[in-house]
């Protein structure tokens, strides 16, 4: 399972491994927002929290297609499935580096794009939180439903469908917190249900993705 | 050490080798793979019914049949990726080592990573065996991308080596390879057989294997929608499968 990680890090950071898309993805919706609804730095500073958390969701729905698609269109998942690897290993280590590789550098980012939003200062330990929190149960369903999706010729429309709803509970909650945190009232709530998707995400969604996989490789 | 197995939905969750065992005695005879009766599908189609055979240790399986016969089917059963129908497989835990029609190689990765990936997730460290065998050692710091076709098959044909498993199942594995290399391919099959494994190659080659039987697949072959699939007939836009 190391090794796979290790090997998904390497073919995300190597050319034409996709790493920067959901970053830029992410840079230049945030850069459009106030480009779209004027520049009054109130009325951007209200939205900013949740500007940010829906930036960061569809960043990282942009790719989900790449969790299990390439490894299925080179023949290396058929290997992996014969291979000693349990698929649920298999699935949650996907999860584990598409997070790696998508969603940390997203928490990362999150915070300089919050400056061009004119997010409220209280707000940015919120944001980082609620993201770092809420990210990893974007991944663990993502792969789910890229394992769902897996070959599936341009099956991103499919994936979309099918995981954008998923994603709700989370968007609402993380995106309360990191709210409510530039709001200056009790963030905590929100912020602890966001972890309770989270860890039951991780929890269960391997072994459904691991099901998923095994129904669609036949 | 055979033993029997059969698959059902549950185990399959609940147990990494692909055909979980149930209790049976070790047999004496070195028979590594039972096959009675199997029946295999194709989606919804069973395209094999009521193949039995066996294969000794040191033994190689010829597989031969018309295009569209059941051979990719037959090996994918095999290999635990596809459910059989019926009938019982029966084989080791973790024996069988599976190479299909794509090479299972990242192109951003340079041929010995590409090894050395495959050989950790199989527990194994040797490499060396594995590239000499197959003459990649000009090869193996160029990116898997940059090879060719045959160079590409000979890469993943010595992945077999890294797995360390017993019963390689291989289907067409020749090509795009020359005839110098499908001779190497024959010889690292013969060495793998020689130190007691076996193989099932589908094939339409000739590779001059002492050890090896033919077995031809198409008194087999059965067209036709599983009897059991709940789905048989429910979707109003399928087409008849010729």
């Amino acid at each position: 399972m190391i090794g796979l990680f290790l090997r998904d890090l390497a073919l995300a950071i190597r050319a034409g491994g996709g790493f920067g898309l959901s970053l830029a993805f992410f840079l230049v919706f945030t850069a459009l927002v106030p480009l779209g609804i004027g520049p009054d730095t109130g009325r951007l500073s209200d939205i900013a929290a949740g500007i940010l958390w829906l930036g960061a969701l569809l960043a990282c729905l942009l790719s989900l297609d790449r969790i299990f698609q390439l490894d299925w269109e080179d023949g290396t998942l058929d290997l992996l499935a014969t291979s000693p690897l349990p698929l649920e290993g298999l699935a949650a280590t996907k999860a584990l580096a598409h997070w790696v590789t998508t969603g940390l550098p997203l928490v990362a980012l999150a915070p300089v794009l919050g400056l061009v939003l004119n997010l409220p200062g209280a707000a940015f330990p919120w944001l980082v939180g609620s993201l770092l929190v809420g990210t990893p149960a974007l991944s663990a369903i993502g792969t789910f439903g890229a394992a769902l999706t897996v070959g599936i010729k341009r099956g991103g429309l499919l994936l979309s469908l099918l995981v954008l709803p998923l994603y709700v509970p989370t968007l609402i909650l993380g995106a309360l917190s990191a709210t409510r945190g530039a709001q200056g009232l009790d963030a905590a709530t929100p912020l602890m249900l966001t972890a309770g998707i989270t860890l039951g995400s991780i929890a269960l969604l391997p072994f459904a993705a691991a099901a998923a996989l095994r129904v669609n490789l036949r | 050490m055979p033993i029997l197995a059969t698959l059902t939905a549950r185990e399959r969750v609940s147990e990494q080798p692909l055909f979980p065992p149930l209790a049976k005695p070790a047999t004496a005879c070195a028979m590594m793979l039972e096959v009675t009766n199997l029946s295999c599908a194709r989606g919804a189609a069973q395209v094999l019914a009521g193949v039995s055979f066996t294969v000794g240790a040191g033994e190689a399986l010829i597989l031969r049949g018309p295009n569209g016969a059941g051979k990719t089917t037959l090996l994918r059963t095999l290999a635990g990726l596809t459910p059989p129908l019926s009938g019982a497989i029966t084989l080791g835990d973790g024996a069988i080592a599976y190479a299909g029609h794509a090479d299972g190689l990242k192109s951003q990765l340079t041929a010995r990573e590409n090894l050395a990936f495959w050989a950790g997730i199989f527990g194994m460290s040797d490499l060396e065996a594995a590239i000499t065998a197959f003459d990649l050692t000009p090869l193996v710091d160029r990116r898997a991308g940059d090879l060719s076709a045959g160079q590409k098959r000979r890469l993943s044909l010595a992945r077999l080596l890294v797995t360390g498993r017993p019963i390689w199942c291989l289907d067409e594995p020749t090509v795009s390879l020359d005839t110098e290399n499908t001779a190497r391919f024959a010889a690292a099959v013969a060495a793998h057989l020689e130190t007691g494994g076996a193989a099932i190659i589908a094939t339409h080659i000739d590779l001059g294997l002492p050890q090896a039987h033919t077995f031809d697949i198409a008194p087999f072959m059965a067209k036709g929608a599983a009897p059991d699939d709940p789905f048989a007939g429910a979707d109003p836009f399928a087409e008849p499968i010729a």
